[in-house]
């Protein structure tokens, strides 16, 4: 974060290449060695990956505003949360009879509202005084009032529609792909809103404006049950690969098993997996090469510079809250098609689940341990945290188990056993505080 | 009589529960804007410490109600509270010491420490769950209320019924007695100077001889007795949930901005706000209308929002004070 540059040495060179062969030999021994540590399947080996990989991608995005801009945004559950909306809005079949129920009123009312908001604001700005502020003010209260009554009959007749199995808008029936981009805009739209109120002020209103903003999303896709189900979550979101159970049935397919000489059940999750991997490696490395050539352009020596000295940017004539607004929108762009790949890999739809302390704040640990600033920095720490998150809850109870052997039976010991797995809440934190501390550049600094 | 009716509902439904949330939010309002005041930044292991103060309330209450003690119609939970802000503190102090301090010192930017604070949120929330679990735990005992529906209609006559429950005036109670006791301490105190002195203007306080350090650890102290007391108030009130207390700390930011971050009457009447504002915008309408104007059916609830999206009250309140006062309402510190 800190901007003073540190002469490239011979061992900083080969940091990079060490730390992530490293974190290969890792996956490699979850894949392969059966112990006390590692698992020894493929099929969780690359489950671990791939969720890594999604996590790579929203460690990047989030790179983008910290370690580029100085942006701290802590909404970033609610962006993930908005791009995963993307595959079930897209990709679903259609569901019959939704979008006549009030598909058009809904969108209608959806106008109303945005309309409302942009009459108030221009109202506002044109006002004066007090007249000017009455006069907004009427202008929110009567659109809120319109739209809710646009609104809310669309609601009920599309959730009436099929209610025990659809009672939701459902899809358009486009290709699954075709929704990550689409998920990384519906993101991009929600930051300019935030961005346009809370940028320009002073830092940390940024923080809690994107607390709000993503508590909110999250809220939203939980109780708007014509958008997609709510709490009712979606399943069977269409897969752009595969499914094990067609590659089972395949003759050929169970041949090339053999000849690997593992069972065509296995083969086939190991071969999803892989097809899944290629795609995210795909996009994880062109919004990489993307990002390393702003950063190396005019643009990202800009960025940087707004970001060590802002007075010295805004002096030299650059709009700083423009540029912010700029790559607070792209970063919450990359999370956002972050959020719809996951719910592509997951195939469930499932509000519950967005939890803002794996889904923002462990995102926070991964930039920060992995170096903020550098892109592969954040791709290694996301990897790597993803990988420990997920085994210190295997290594947690093993630890204390051993730990706790020569004890005696009893309520202690029990406890001590069942609150193993939340030791990984205090070892994230710790990890945090400590590399904070000591090594606030990360374990790949920015150069 | 259907005004009476309608002052009733009103009551029960929207002024008692929006007064004592009103209150424990202004508690939680307090202690972060006091450590913005002093510390100078925005501490989001709040809500977290909160939950780890009341969780030790609450083991200190089954220890003492495993004892036999108790305090008649009030919760026991009360003469656990005292040695539950001590511990709270002694952690409080323990956590700026190794984590704070460091950046303190070496003048760090905001938010640099706002993300250490982040650290001591995972920590804390960790430690939580260590301590007490993941459910939800019920430890309030005593009376349950002052006055309960069925006397108040037996009494007064009327078709609504009028519920005050003991925790809701124990909040109020201990709610003014907290804020009396903290004005008394800042307006009338050496120690209480020095600290309006130090948030005031760094430098000149220094100037004058004010031991720094001396006022971060008074903060500190002071902040862990306001957290323990509000989360104990919130879980005595609605119930001890270890992660109810994370989603408290968008109504409690907001309520310490909207007031003027720094300031604490602005925390105070930011809370009340925020708190009216949520639940009379959350808040089916129809009984009341329905009592005011017998003629009027309305179809629907008249409820502006469903109660999930109470976080977008305080969320919108939180917006238009950014947009047209960013200073709040009662002139916190600068932008």
């Amino acid at each position: 974060m800190s901007g003073n540059r540190q002469v490239t040495s011979a061992a900083s060179r080969w940091r990079a290449p060490v730390l992530f062969l490293i974190l290969a030999a890792l996956f490699f021994a979850e894949g392969t060695f059966r112990n006390a540590m590692f698992s020894g399947s493929w099929n969780i080996s690359l489950a671990i990956l791939n969720m890594g990989l999604i996590s790579a991608i929203t460690a990047l995005g989030l790179n983008m505003q910290w370690g580029y801009a100085g942006l701290f945004n802590v909404g970033v559950v609610g962006f993930l949360a908005l791009g995963g909306l993307a595959p079930v809005l897209i990709a679903l079949p259609p569901v019959e009879g939704a979008w006549g129920a009030g598909g058009m009123r809904i969108i209608a009312a959806l106008v109303t509202g945005i309309g409302s908001l942009a009459l108030a604001s221009l109202v506002w700005r044109r006002g004066r005084g007090k007249v000017g502020a009455l006069a907004t003010a009427g202008v929110l209260v009567l659109g809120f009032f319109l739209f809710r009554w646009v609104f809310d009959p669309a609601v009920a007749a599309i959730e009436a529609n099929q209610s025990a199995r659809y009672g939701n808008i459902g899809g358009l029936g486009w290709p699954v792909l075709l929704s990550w981009p689409i998920g990384g805009l519906f993101a991009a739209a929600a930051a300019w809103a935030v961005g346009k109120v809370a940028l320009g002020l002073r830092s940390d209103y940024l923080a809690i404006a994107t607390l709000g903003i993503g508590e909110i999303i999250v809220a939203v896709l939980k109780n708007e049950e014509w958008l997609a189900r709510g709490v009712k979550n979606i399943t069977s979101i269409p897969r752009p690969v595969p499914y094990e159970i067609e590659l089972q049935r395949n003759p050929d397919f169970q041949s090339f098993a053999n000849s690997w000489s593992t069972s065509a059940a296995e083969a086939s999750g190991i071969w999803v997996k892989l097809c899944y991997m290629s795609l995210f490696l795909v996009v994880l490395l062109a919004i990489i090469l993307l990002a390393e050539l702003a950063l190396k352009s005019p643009w990202g020596r800009m960025m940087r510079a707004i970001r060590d000295n802002e007075t010295a940017a805004e002096a030299m004539g650059k709009d700083v809250t423009a540029r912010h607004l700029q790559v607070f929108i792209i970063g919450c762009g990359v999370i956002g098609m972050a959020g719809a790949m996951m719910i592509t890999l997951d195939g469930l739809m499932a509000p519950t689940s967005y939890n803002p302390l794996r889904y923002t704040f462990l995102i926070w640990v991964m930039v920060i341990i992995g170096g903020s600033g550098n892109n592969w920095g954040a791709v290694l720490g996301a990897v790597l945290i993803w990988f420990l998150w997920i085994k210190v809850e295997v290594w947690g109870p093993e630890l204390i188990g051993l730990l706790t052997a020569p004890m005696p039976a009893g309520a202690v010991k029990d406890h001590l056993l069942d609150s193993a797995p939340h030791m990984r809440f205090i070892a994230m934190g710790m990890i945090l505080l400590l590399v904070l501390r000591f090594a606030p550049r990360g374990l790949l600094p920015e150069r | 009589m259907d005004i009476l009716n309608a002052l009733v509902a009103f009551l029960n439904f929207v002024f008692i529960p929006a007064a004592s949330y009103g209150a424990q939010l202004a508690l939680g309002a307090l202690g972060v804007t006091l450590i913005y005041g002093i510390l100078r930044f925005s501490n989001f292991a709040h809500g977290d410490t909160m939950a780890f103060g009341t969780a030790i309330v609450i083991i200190l209450t089954w220890g003492l109600q495993g004892l036999g003690v108790n305090l008649g119609p009030l919760p026991t939970a009360l003469l656990a509270l005292p040695l539950g802000i001590a511990l709270t503190a002694l952690l409080v102090l323990g956590t700026d010491r190794v984590v704070y301090r460091f950046y303190r010192v070496n003048k760090s930017a905001p938010i640099i420490m706002v993300m250490a604070s982040v650290g001591v949120m995972f920590v804390m929330n960790g430690l939580t769950r260590l301590l007490i679990g993941v459910d939800d735990q019920i430890f309030t005992d005593g009376a349950r209320f002052v006055i309960d529906v069925r006397s108040f209609r037996d009494w007064s006559g009327l078709d609504e019924g009028l519920a005050l429950r003991t925790t809701q005036v124990l909040t109020l109670v201990v709610a003014v007695l907290v804020v009396w006791a903290l004005f008394r301490f800042l307006n009338r105190t050496k120690s209480g100077k020095a600290m309006r002195a130090y948030s005031d203007n760094e430098d000149l306080a220094l100037l004058s001889g004010i031991e720094p350090e001396r006022v971060v650890r008074i903060t500190w102290i002071i902040a862990a007795a306001l957290m323990v007391i509000a989360g104990t108030l919130y879980g005595l009130d609605k119930s001890f949930g270890p992660f109810n207390y994370f989603q408290m700390l968008l109504p409690i930011f907001a309520s310490a901005i909207v007031g003027g971050l720094g300031n604490p009457v602005g925390a105070i009447a930011g809370g009340f706000l925020v708190a009216f504002s949520e639940v009379a915008v959350t808040y089916p309408w129809r009984k009341i209308v329905g009592y005011l104007a017998p003629d009027w059916q309305p179809d629907g609830l008249l409820q502006l929002l469903s109660t999930e999206y109470k976080f977008a009250v305080s969320f919108m309140i939180l917006i238009a004070v950014l947009l047209f006062r960013p200073t709040g309402l009662f002139r916190g510190k600068s932008v």
